[in-house]
């Protein structure tokens, strides 16, 4: 059920029909609508979870949980490291993204039953730290799969594809966990049986309906030799993309602090505030797939930037003295979503671009983990900036920060002529296709 | 295989892991109807009139299967094991002082529940009600029945579901006027002005009306802190201090101490702090102890421990002397009027 030879026969539309003649849209291929599946189901199941846990926690098993968040920087850092090997030992062989894309989402998989007998912090605490160990390791190449599955002209819609899926499931999960609750008062032993089952059947809709071998063959004759994440890190476009992705990464404020802000800015009540993540990812379910499509047309690295601008816009109105109606928080929100739908998929599309096939994960992995690796500084010193100035301060220095950091990508990505700010030479498409994905 | 086999495949999973899943959630129902069903050898729960302003009561969320589970009930404070008159108000945390109650409940919605916080008279007959972030964990009213506070725990957006924090708030009541985030008061660590985006506050105690203690957690480690409304500052005194609870005279801190060498799961010990020449006591009980502790009266403490029906009450002195006593069976909660 599955073709990837668009780059075995360059230029020539394929039997699915995935190379689109100008003016008719292709359709998703079927492996990033299974891909796109199995994120939907698994983040339903952890979804179910992140939606229960505080309040197992503190009401059933009367916990103090305010040890975890000391945790989380470790697991950050954890996390960086895995989904390096992740996308490296997914280059390695024929079936190698499938392989550990497996592992990852089986050991989250493997998670959710462990809850049911993990009953002290460090306990559930380790079970969540391989939970997201295995989310860590299957990024990288699952990104790798959708962008050897489609084709390199729609390789922005596709990732908007699987994006909008997936936040379909963050949606739907919260929503199962409280019906399981609500016809088993107390039944968070139910809840991760429940999110268990979901998440064992994500892994068996990738193992039975996702080809293994996801680029053309004899791909692994790579160029690279035997350090592949060196040798695509010294690439100028990975460097380039990469750096743009930590400069943007590094004034990026973290969801957490940006709604608290609003909070505090708009005087939200209490009541409003655990919906404020939905409004985010609302926006972002609605707006994925349009501008994945945008960055087909429009260019992936331009709209990634300007994506930032959204963001930019976010904080804007979140600093400026606008008083404090529905319809700013509306606006924040939906800012906030479309530089999601803007950037998530969108740079890992404009990664793919950046990367030969055979190292096509290890080169997911650097850029996402060098975005990840900044976010994370940034709410670290987002903090502290919060702390020291208070929060009007601390967000207009953010967006000084990024009206910086966005310049500075500007002039990195712009389109200098060279062969370099085109695609990758084993992407090669129909040289009549107007529409490239270079900037 | 062909796709017909791996259709098959599928099927076959979807209705294995569908049916273990409903099995689950079926067990978990069943198992939760059993707890509307009050069992032999229960304590004795009927309906009745709670009065806060009686003397001589103690009132407490009844954790005892039946349909009264987790209303709030009272006994005798002479005759904790006797039959106890039950309200139909239902809490999760509760507390009272002054003839004032402050019940901390949780709101089942369409599509997702909610918490809030309910002012209740001598009668429990609501007087106003607080929305609440997050999940519930203590509350108090000062001994006049003029100040309420309470903390819950709040959780970080769904992406970074690990991060937690509290909240507490202290509401005026002939003002009405809600302070809902004692992190906005002026935090003075060791005489200096402290401003870190980790302060953490939660657990307060009232001496008056304007003035209580609480703990503030940063940087790692947790201080006692007093507190006043008026100035709005909140100055520490001693570290190493949470779940604060001032004895009836103003003179000691009953409090969670987190000790060395205890495991990680259990890490802490009730003590008592002489405020004045800041000894700390350990009390006989030697178990982990996560609450915070009421006084019954000068001498005795009273906490919960985790029990066959969630939670069960019990007693140690105050002075370091005797042994701990199980004074209440499936009991969460308390406090005594007058």
């Amino acid at each position: 059920m599955y073709l990837a030879d668009s780059r075995t026969a360059p230029g020539v539309p394929d039997t699915a029909g995935r190379s689109p003649s100008p003016g008719r849209r292709a359709a998703v291929p079927a492996t990033v609508l299974t891909l796109g599946t199995v994120s939907l189901v698994t983040d339903i199941s952890s979804e179910m979870v992140t939606a229960v846990l505080p309040l197992y926690l503190v009401a059933e098993l009367g916990l103090s949980p305010l040890g975890f968040g000391l945790l989380d920087g470790i697991h950050n850092g954890v996390g960086a490291l895995v989904r390096l090997a992740g996308g490296r030992f997914a280059d390695r062989g024929p079936g190698g993204h499938k392989a550990v894309a497996a592992a990852g989402y089986g050991l989250s998989a493997l998670c959710k039953p462990l809850l049911l007998f993990a009953h002290g912090v460090p306990l559930i605490g380790a079970v969540l730290a391989a939970d997201r160990t295995g989310k860590g390791l299957r990024t990288a190449p699952r990104d790798a799969m959708i962008s050897l599955a489609c084709d390199p002209t729609t390789r922005g819609r596709a990732f908007g594809v699987h994006r909008a899926m997936d936040t379909a499931g963050a949606l739907i999960g919260p929503l199962i966990a409280f019906l399981v609750l609500r016809a088993a008062a107390g039944g968070y032993d139910a809840v991760f049986t429940v999110s268990g089952c979901t998440a064992a059947l994500g892994v068996l809709i990738l193992l039975l309906f996702v080809p293994g071998r996801t680029a053309s063959p004899g791909h692994h004759s790579a160029p690279e030799g035997r350090a592949p994440l060196r040798a695509v890190a010294r690439r100028p476009e990975v460097r380039r993309l990469t750096a743009c992705a930590v400069l943007l990464g590094l004034t990026t404020v973290s969801d957490s602090f940006l709604y608290l802000t609003l909070q505090r800015r708009l005087d939200l009540s209490e009541t409003w505030f655990p919906l404020l993540p939905l409004g985010t990812a609302g926006a972002f379910l609605l707006l994925a797939v349009p501008l994945g499509a945008v960055a087909d047309r429009f260019g992936r690295r331009r709209l990634f930037l300007c994506g930032h601008l959204a963001l930019l816009g976010a904080y804007g109105v979140l600093a400026a003295p606008l008083g404090g109606s529905p319809a700013l928080l509306c606006l924040a929100l939906a800012l906030h979503g479309s530089f999601y739908a803007a950037t998530d998929g969108v740079l890992a599309a404009a990664a793919a671009d950046a990367v030969p096939e055979a190292v096509r994960g290890s080169g997911l992995a650097v850029v996402q983990t060098g975005q990840a690796a900044a976010r994370f500084a940034c709410s670290i010193a987002f903090g502290a900036a919060w702390a020291a100035w208070g929060d009007r301060t601390a967000l207009e220095a953010a967006a000084a920060g990024l009206t910086v950091s966005a310049a500075a990508s500007a002039l990195l990505l712009r389109p200098s002529g060279s062969p370099e700010n085109a695609r990758s030479p084993q992407d090669t498409q129909s040289p009549k296709s107007a529409k490239g994905p270079a900037l | 295989m062909s796709r017909r086999s791996r259709l098959l495949i599928l099927l076959t999973a979807v209705l294995v892991l569908g049916g273990v899943a409903l099995a689950a959630t079926l067990h978990a129902a069943g198992r939760a109807a059993e707890k509307d069903r009050a069992r032999p050898g229960d304590p004795r729960v009927s309906s009745g009139e709670v009065a806060l302003d009686a003397p001589g009561r103690s009132v407490f969320r009844n954790m005892a299967w039946g349909p009264h589970r987790d209303e709030i009930a009272s006994v005798p404070a002479s005759d904790p094991s006797g039959p106890r008159t039950s309200s139909g108000v239902r809490c999760l945390r509760f507390h009272t002082a002054g003839g004032t109650g402050i019940c901390l409940q949780a709101v089942h919605g369409g599509l997702r529940d909610g918490y809030r916080a309910v002012v209740l008279d001598a009668r429990l007959h609501e007087l106003r009600h607080y929305d609440l972030a997050g999940i519930p964990t203590r509350a108090r009213v000062s001994p006049g029945g003029r100040t309420v506070a309470w903390t819950v725990f709040v959780s970080g957006d769904s992406y970074a579901g690990t991060n937690f924090s509290t909240r507490t708030s202290v509401l005026d009541l002939r003002t009405w006027t809600l302070d809902r985030n004692l992190e906005d008061y002026r935090f003075f660590l060791d005489g200096r002005l402290h401003k870190a985006v980790d302060t953490n506050v939660w657990g307060v105690t009232f001496a008056d009306d304007t003035h209580f203690y609480a703990t503030v957690a940063t940087g790692g480690r947790t201080h006692l802190v007093r507190g006043d409304r008026t100035a709005r500052t909140l100055r520490s005194v001693h570290t190493n201090v949470e779940c604060p609870s001032l004895s009836p005279d103003g003179t000691r801190i009953a409090y969670k101490k987190r000790v060395e060498g205890a495991p990680e799961d259990a890490p802490w010990r009730l003590y008592v702090l002489d405020l004045r020449t800041q000894r700390e006591t350990p009390t006989a009980e030697r178990r982990s102890i996560d609450d915070q502790a009421v006084w019954r009266d000068g001498r005795t403490l009273v906490y919960a421990l985790p029990g066959d029906y969630g939670s069960d009450l019990w007693t140690v002195p105050a002075d370091g002397s005797g042994s701990p006593r199980l004074t209440m069976a499936a009991a969460l909660a308390p406090a005594f009027t007058g």
